[in-house]
């Protein structure tokens, strides 16, 4: 039952007494500087430094296998941000993390950590695809993504709901839950295309394709009206539901009634149900909530790209969402600043793999790696040092405000 | 007369077009990566080779996620490579509709057939080789019982399995068949370990020769059959020298000839797109027979396979393809 995230900075991030916590904490702790960043420094300029530190050890793995960092950067670079095509699939990819981070931020805020957005995508997948299937011969394309967009949230959600009704009811660890539920959604979906949706006579098991009834228009006809040219990018309606997604988790999160017990839960459950919240309800409502986003995943892929249920079209991003929401401090926000750099390294890395025959495939992995160990793992290592550095740079009115409060107590 | 047409086509296209007679090969391997020990690696080792034997140097790219299918293969085009050849049936739809935007461009896919005259589809014929291979397993079992170890559940690997089965039924109706596969992701294909689980689990059920179609995973499963004293029968690449009297032979698939081949081809200027359907007749597919493993297989189980490898040849013999209808008879 009880909350499973250990309490760190960031959960005071989560809330929004940052200010009054600076000037008002006890110095009873005897530490001279309190882990407390003004915002900027802890929104903006820490996330920074933590991706130039990544950016300069990957430039070093790069260095190792004989490539010049430099002109990598360039070609990363440019090739996620410098021509219309290669813009138009960093935000393709953009649009997928944006989910997957804001699925794992919301549960997040209810102290639960979602490691099964992966999971949850691929069967939210599968419930667009059964409307898709099922209409795109007789309803036009804004008839059939509404529903598929529903199906997709009910699959996604259904697929978190057991985990969360065992962590709520039983205590069984929504970690491990989440992550078994990620292999048994593999292998419904490999036994469910493999036997059932392949279409005789192929070798690939995916579904058939979707006709026009049920596609997702590309945005390059938009794109074009600016005078860029998106190319062949498979950029779609879906990135404007993502951010509409991310102001909806804004709006529930800091603005409901059932956001602050959802917030209260993942700050304390005891006084949670003291303060008569149903811990239990919360969790299980989280996790349909996340569930959903998670679920929205897919019609990207699914619909919106590839216009057929592939096996494993998910490919990892439940997991960079992970990343996305730890690098963007479970604020949407954050998460789509993150959900941009992730679709930049997939992009341009993808570029780079291409231009630079001496950079392989793993290594994009290790930088990809690296940008997630210093934004996730390794987070706080600058935080004392840049915390003593703000301090010291800080204004003198500070310091006068603080020893005013002291003198007063 | 299709064939002619091609070829004339063929002609014209390097009549009129300056580079094509320069031939600068690219390859994109699928999802599995390069360094599979599959048909991945083993169309990298082809290009390698073509590499050494002409001077001519090759680009490559690996493949991370579907959406770079697409624009992999339109990366490639637009700078001018040909042959570009995709590796692996999840391409093929990605190629249909690139080949049509570069109907200048030579492209060649493995293990898939895309319809149009400037793509030379490599197909090949896994359940022929895997039928030799089945009959070997069952001559040499003294059991009675035998294994499979598949990679993933997928049709391709149905496709070995049930060519296998049709192979060992054909030699003993009555032996027992054990079949597992390793994994429901992609990762079934690089897992050793449990590949040699699942074969020590079929051995201690009393089987005795083994078969792996699993990628890097067989070779886990191969090292268990060899601890135990038993057989293993290797895939796709030549593997008969990892364990030298516990291989009993391998099914090689020639993804990598046919890639050198393909390359040769557009050197010389014989490229000529369309289906080759590579089996037993072509020397696409077949089982091996080297200093490794001339201790296991006797000149007599020898002599059973290439008769049947006869019968086959020249269709007295029909060995049943899973992908046909998805299904097997056995």
């Amino acid at each position: 039952m009880s909350s499973p995230i250990p309490a760190g900075p960031d959960r005071k991030a989560s809330g929004d007494g940052i200010s009054a916590a600076t000037a008002e904490k006890p110095k009873a702790l005897a530490r001279p500087a309190p882990d407390k960043l003004p915002a900027w420094a802890d929104y903006a300029l820490l996330p920074l430094i933590n991706v130039v530190a990544a950016f300069v050890v990957s430039g070093l793995a790069v260095l190792m296998v004989g490539a010049n960092p430099l002109e990598a950067v360039k070609i990363m670079v440019f090739g996620a941000l410098g021509y219309g095509e290669g813009v138009g699939f960093t935000l393709f990819y953009t649009t997928n993390f944006i989910f997957a981070g804001l699925a794992v931020a919301v549960a997040y805020h209810s102290g639960l950590f979602n490691i099964g957005a992966e999971g949850q995508a691929y069967v939210g997948g599968l419930g667009a695809t059964f409307v898709a299937l099922a209409l795109d011969h007789f309803l036009p394309w804004y008839a059939t993504v509404p529903i598929a967009l529903v199906a997709a949230c009910v699959f996604g959600a259904a697929w978190a709901f057991i985990p969360a009704w065992l962590q709520a009811r039983r205590g069984s660890h929504i970690v491990i839950t989440t992550i078994m539920f990620n292999f048994l959604a593999n292998a419904l979906m490999v036994w469910l295309l493999v036997n059932y949706f392949i279409q005789p006579g192929t070798m690939d098991p995916a579904s058939r394709p979707f006709t026009e009834g049920a596609s997702i228009p590309k945005l390059g006809g938009l794109f074009s009206l600016f005078g860029a040219d998106l190319g062949a990018a498979p950029l779609n309606l879906c990135i404007f539901l993502a951010l509409i997604a991310a102001v909806f988790v804004y709006v529930l999160i800091w603005r409901t009634k059932l956001g602050y017990e959802m917030r209260t839960v993942g700050l304390n459950p005891t006084a949670a149900v003291y303060a008569g919240i149903s811990t239990s309800r919360i969790i299980i409502i989280t996790m349909l909530i996340s569930g959903a986003l998670a679920g929205l995943l897919a019609l990207n892929p699914v619909i919106g790209d590839q216009q057929r249920l592939q096996l494993n079209f998910v490919n990892g991003a439940g997991f960079v969402g992970i990343a996305v929401a730890l690098m963007g401090r479970n604020h949407p926000v954050g998460i789509c600043l993150a959900a941009l750099l992730f679709g930049m390294l997939y992009q341009g890395g993808a570029e780079l793999a291409f231009d630079m025959p001496q950079v392989s495939r793993e290594m994009i992995l290790v930088i990809q790696g690296l940008v997630i160990l210093f934004a996730g793992a390794l987070e706080h290592m600058f935080r004392p040092g840049l915390t003593r550095a703000v301090n010291m740079i800080s204004t003198p009115q500070r310091r006068r405000m603080v020893e005013a409060g002291e003198a007063s107590r | 007369m299709r064939v002619k047409w091609l070829a004339a086509a063929a002609a014209v296209l390097f009549a009129g077009n300056a580079y094509a007679a320069e031939v600068s090969p690219a390859v994109i391997y699928d999802i599995g990566g390069k360094h599979d020990k599959s048909f991945n690696e083993s169309a990298f080792a082809g290009e390698e080779q073509f590499k050494k034997d002409t001077g001519i140097g090759y680009h490559e790219f690996e493949i991370q996620n579907p959406s770079q299918y697409d624009q992999a293969l339109r990366n490639f085009a637009r700078r001018g490579y040909q042959p570009i050849i995709a590796i692996g049936f999840s391409q093929a739809q990605a190629l249909e509709k690139v080949s049509k935007e570069f109907p200048k461009i030579q492209f060649g896919i493995v293990d898939a057939t895309v319809d149009a005259p400037n793509v030379r589809s490599l197909v090949f014929r896994e359940e022929e080789g895997s039928y030799l291979v089945g009959m070997l397993a069952a001559l040499k079992s003294e059991t009675g019982k035998i294994g499979f170890v598949g990679g993933m559940d997928i049709p391709l690997i149905r496709k070995f399995a049930c060519g296998y089965v049709q192979g060992a039924k054909a030699v003993n109706p009555k032996i027992e068949i054990f079949q597992n596969m390793v994994g429901t992701t992609g990762d079934a294909w690089n897992d050793p370990v449990k590949g040699g689980e699942l074969a020590k689990s079929q051995l201690s059920r009393g089987a005795d020769v083994i078969y792996t179609a699993a990628g890097a995973s067989g070779l886990g499963a191969m090292q268990a059959a060899a601890d135990a004293k038993k057989y293993s029968i290797g895939v796709d690449s030549n593997q008969d020298d990892l364990h030298p009297g516990s291989v009993l032979t391998s099914m090689v698939k020639h993804v990598d000839t046919a890639i050198y081949s393909a390359n040769m081809d557009m050197k010389d200027g014989k490229w000529t797109g369309g289906a080759k359907v590579l089996g037993l007749k072509e020397n696409g597919v077949g089982y091996t027979s080297d200093q490794y493993n001339k201790d296991v297989l006797t000149a007599d189980m020898k002599s059973k396979a290439d008769e049947a490898k006869a019968k086959i040849i020249s269709g007295e013999i029909k060995v049943h393809d899973y992908t046909a209808d998805n299904s097997c008879p056995m």
